[in-house]
């Protein structure tokens, strides 16, 4: 086997120094009744080339571009991600690095991350970003956890327009703790529903996504002026990180946490993860931070360098006292997230933002002449709801390789016949014609 | 003998991100603008981001540089302990990335994912067979991501037999992160001491299981490298007072195909993709936690599941005792892939791997034990662990030591863990590095322990060779200064 390098003369050689007859004998320390009594019943081993063969047989399975259009983003985004991301992101002192313990011969990391933190903490308009969590959805379920410990309130108010499965996971975390979990309704603009947020007392934190799941931006200013002042935190979530190229960011309406996904970043969609947990909060925050942090000092010389910092708040330290239980985080796609934002700058981050946005807007307004009613009348970034009134559109455009939108009636059963559309700047004009071509024929009957 | 590795190149000196670039650049290709500009409410529209502009050559430069300041497994040996720093095949990273894969949204029709689908499936498979439990989730992305899932997994288990406790046991022996899962899921941890030969005593777990500790979660093979021999005898403990028994599978690379998990009395199992199945750890991530459990727990794992039905294969949510969703999606699928890839790759060569890496740590063993003090002198795992104790007298520590080390070419093994050794040096060599490989790092660590005696002032200065020497971590954390102080930061 290519990957391990002992022949049999080492072996033997090895043995001897050790002590032990056998390569079986090394294992004499367990008891005969801990011993596995059977072989490990897995196929032959295959070579490189037939296991080329296998998965590439099971990756053409799979309905991706540019085989198929798909206008789909719902928490996981289609973006183009510029070769020299990818090639730089595969240089293996990265990926083959550990976590960053030994700072001397890290520096490629540790610099890289805190570039990411800064970057982070600029797009989200907050003073401090960690190094990163799992994904959107945990460090939604940590940021509320963290809101908890500060405000020593354990009753929190979610938004119901939240990602489905980001409130699932937040319910998975929080049940152990016995929190209360209040949903905020949407209203029929597709916004959360605040007018009943005033009459909640004591409440730890509110959350809202924004955009969010339904595409629109939320009113965060008007949060940030119920919030400011109070125990409460405010917490803003997100999927889709690009829309703050345009809008205005969490920290600039009064937002105590910012947190979501960075998958858009650069990041390959891979089935939905490894994805990036974005992470940034106010500076008198930082100690009640979950994860990893990257600080800036100097070495002996006086020359700059950088640490992980902070780690009193860490598991390895503080024990069941800790902030968080995370250790392995997502660094190499946060490091990815920054070789793309760096790749954009400050004018190509609007000018893809703003790209993003003219062809949603474009897709919504052609829909709209061709008869089909849009949802919600909120200003959006690059997803919308839309209703398709006859189911059999959706399937027939599938056979044509068109993936038109999500179904959104196993999440919100009265929103029947609607569709979440998402449109980046992958889909092309004659891409979003093709669509409402196929809707109007459906349409006609 | 080879000699070291350890020299010094051309190191380029390379700037903070946002010192570069000049306004107007950029580093990446806009799409054609094929639609007209639309109107927008500019109440909600943001300044444009002072992100500094680069073209696309400074932006490779800058990540290239960056990149050479790294010391990676493909670099060099890096034995870390408890880490399994195992080479990482290339052929994973080309699987991960053909376009079926990395390219595959995750709420497609099932009809359409059918081939992630059963990778999923099959490494289900094949980590439950190589674990001998039952049923497996690949959902955790991370090990302290599987600990959290396996202690909400005890919590649902006592639930729904209506109890609810709040103790759990937690070994000297155990992994660092275990403590702080615990307490996500409300158990306060009851600390218990290995005995005199580095392993539990059943004795020990007797004394304090009762009907109000959710279980235990010991760490097998445990953070000294040694097999918890009494294990089965502690798992009929803690089973016989209603507990159940988590075992931390960060240390599965000792013994894949040589233990069952499953037949010790181990209810619940965490493994890391990225330590024992080779996937690459990124610098910190992502990785993967995938969990295992014995039948009885298997409605409570976390949902979708991925269903099989004849070839067919589905997710489903349809698993009422479920402790819900840890992931927006499915985990790490592009982890899992190149697990998944190794797996087929190695087959049963997998126990050849277990016994290598045992072959190789013990060697270390043998070989250093004459120069550095070995606290527990018994034959090790996968791992072993020295201390400072030789090098007092010298007031030389672990730290200095390890850092010195560098200078040679060699990452340093992970120190002062566990506690209960103090000055730990905890080394892992893992079966992927040569006899020769491993003969430069015993003559390298003999010669760090001579200098240790004959010229401190080296040791205490190390490393040498590194772009930066020891950095000053307490004022780095007495004024955190955590982004360049760009934006509002």
């Amino acid at each position: 086997m290519r990957y391990l390098p002992h022949t049999g003369e080492d072996i033997a050689e090895m043995l001897k120094v050790v002590g032990a007859a056998s390569l079986d004998e090394l294992f004499s320390s367990i008891p005969e009744a801990c011993r596995r009594k059977t072989e490990l019943d897995l196929p032959e081993p295959m070579t490189e080339w037939e296991l080329n063969d296998h998965m590439e047989a099971l990756a053409k399975s799979m309905a991706v571009a540019p085989e198929y259009k798909l206008f789909l983003g719902a928490g996981s985004y289609e973006h183009h991600i510029p070769a020299s991301v990818s090639y730089l992101l595969g240089r293996s002192e990265f990926s083959t690095a550990y976590t960053p313990y030994q700072p001397e011969i890290s520096q490629g990391t540790l610099q890289a991350i805190f570039e990411y933190q800064s970057l982070t903490a600029a797009l989200l308009g907050m003073d401090v970003a960690n190094a990163s969590l799992y994904d959107g959805a945990s460090a939604l379920a940590e940021a509320l956890l963290m809101a908890a410990r500060i405000s020593r309130q354990k009753k929190v108010a979610v938004s119901t327009l939240i990602h489905p499965h980001y409130r699932q996971v937040i319910r998975t975390y929080l049940e152990p703790a016995e929190f209360e979990i209040i949903e905020l309704p949407y209203t029929r603009g597709g916004r959360t529903d605040l007018s009943g947020l005033e009459n909640i007392k004591g409440l730890g934190a509110v959350a809202v996504q924004s955009p969010n799941f339904f595409g629109c931006i939320e009113d965060l200013a008007a949060i940030g002026n119920l919030t400011r002042g109070t125990r409460t935190l405010f917490v803003t979530s997100f999927t889709e990180p690009l829309a703050y190229g345009l809008y205005k960011s969490p920290g600039s309406q009064g937002a105590d946490i910012a947190c979501g996904e960075g998958q858009s970043f650069g990041i390959p969609q891979s089935f939905g993860g490894p994805g990036l947990g974005m992470f940034a909060c106010l500076k008198q925050y930082v100690r009640n931070m979950p994860g990893r942090l990257i600080g800036q000092t100097e070495d002996r010389e006086g020359r700059r360098g950088f640490v992980l910092t902070l780690a009193t708040r860490e598991q390895h330290i503080r024990r069941e006292k800790a902030t968080s239980n995370i250790c392995t985080n997502s660094g190499l796609c946060a490091i990815t997230a920054a070789m793309y934002l760096a790749s954009l700058g400050g004018t190509g981050l609007r000018e893809l933002a703003r790209l993003n946005y003219d062809k949603s807007e474009y897709l919504k307004k052609e829909l709209r002449k061709a008869g089909f009613k849009v949802a919600f009348d909120g200003p959006t970034f690059n997803e919308f709801v839309v209703e398709f009134p006859n189911g059999a559109a959706y399937q027939r455009l599938l056979d044509q390789k068109v993936v038109a939108g999500l179904p959104l009636a196993s999440y919100f059963p009265e929103l029947s016949d609607h569709y979440l559309v998402c449109v980046t700047e992958t889909r092309t004009k004659a891409d979003m014609d093709g669509l409402v071509e196929e809707l109007k024929i459906v349409k006609r009957g | 003998m080879k000699e070291f590795a350890g020299a010094t190149g051309l190191i380029l000196q390379e700037p903070c991100l946002m010192e570069l670039g000049r306004k107007g650049r950029l580093g990446i290709s806009i799409p054609r603008r094929d639609v007209e500009s639309a109107s927008i409410d500019e109440t909600l529209a943001g300044e444009v981001l002072n992100f500094p502009d680069l073209s696309e050559v400074e932006v490779v430069r800058h990540y290239t540089r960056l990149s050479t300041w790294n010391f990676g497994v493909d670099t060099g040996m890096y034995p870390l302990g408890s880490c399994t720093m195992k080479y990482n095949p290339k052929t994973n990273e080309k699987q991960a990335s053909r376009p079926g894969f990395a390219g595959a949204h995750p709420l497609l029709p099932t009809s359409l994912s059918q081939g992630v689908l059963r990778i999923l499936f099959e490494l289900e498979r094949c980590l439950a067979e190589i674990t001998g439990m039952d049923a497996v989730s690949l959902q955790p992305a991370a090990g302290a991501h599987g600990e959290l899932t396996g202690m909400l997994v005890f919590y649902a288990y006592h639930k729904s037999k209506g109890s609810r406790r709040t103790k759990i046991i937690v070994p000297d022996t155990a992994h660092g992160t275990n403590p702080a899962s615990a307490a996500l899921c409300g158990f306060s941890p009851v600390n218990v001491s290995s005995n005199e030969r580095g392993v539990l005593s059943a004795q020990t777990i007797a004394e304090v299981m009762d009907e109000n500790t959710a279980g235990i979660m010991v760490t097998n093979p445990n953070t000294l490298g040694f097999f918890e021999e009494n294990i089965k005898e502690i798992a009929e403990i803690v089973h016989a007072k209603g507990g159940l028994v988590y075992a931390d599978g960060a240390n599965m690379n000792a013994v894949m195909g040589i233990v069952n998990a499953g037949d010790i009395g181990v209810d619940v199992l965490h493994l890391n993709l990225h330590k024992t199945f080779s996937t690459p750890h990124g610098g910190g991530g992502p990785g993967a936690g995938p969990v295992c459990v014995k039948r009885h727990l298997e409605p409570f794992l976390p949902v979708p599941r991925v269903l099989d039905e004849n070839g067919k294969y589905s997710l489903s949510y349809d698993f009422p005792q479920s402790i819900g969703k840890l992931h927006a999606f499915y985990g790490n699928p592009g982890i899992i892939i190149r697990a998944y890839s190794y797996i087929l790759s190695m087959g049963k060569e997998l126990k050849k791997a277990s016994q290598l890496a045992v072959l190789n740590a013990n060697y270390i063993k043998e070989r250093l034990k004459g120069f550095l003090h070995l606290p527990y002198d018994r034959p090790c795992m996968h791992e072993c662990v020295f201390s400072d104790k030789n090098q007092a007298s010298q007031k030389i520590t672990t730290l200095d030591m390890v850092k010195r080390l560098m200078d040679y070419g060699f990452h340093p093994p992970t120190i002062y863990f566990p506690l209960v050794v103090h000055g730990a040096i905890m080394i892992e060599p893992t079966e992927t590095e040569s006899k020769e490989d491993i003969d430069v790092f015993i003559e390298a660590f003999k010669q760090v322990i001579k200098e240790a005696g004959e010229n401190p002032e080296l040791l205490l200065n190390a490393p040498h060779r590194p772009k930066v020497t020891r950095l000053d971590e307490t004022s780095a954390a007495r004024n955190p200064r955590l982004t360049c102080g760009f934006g509002n930061g």
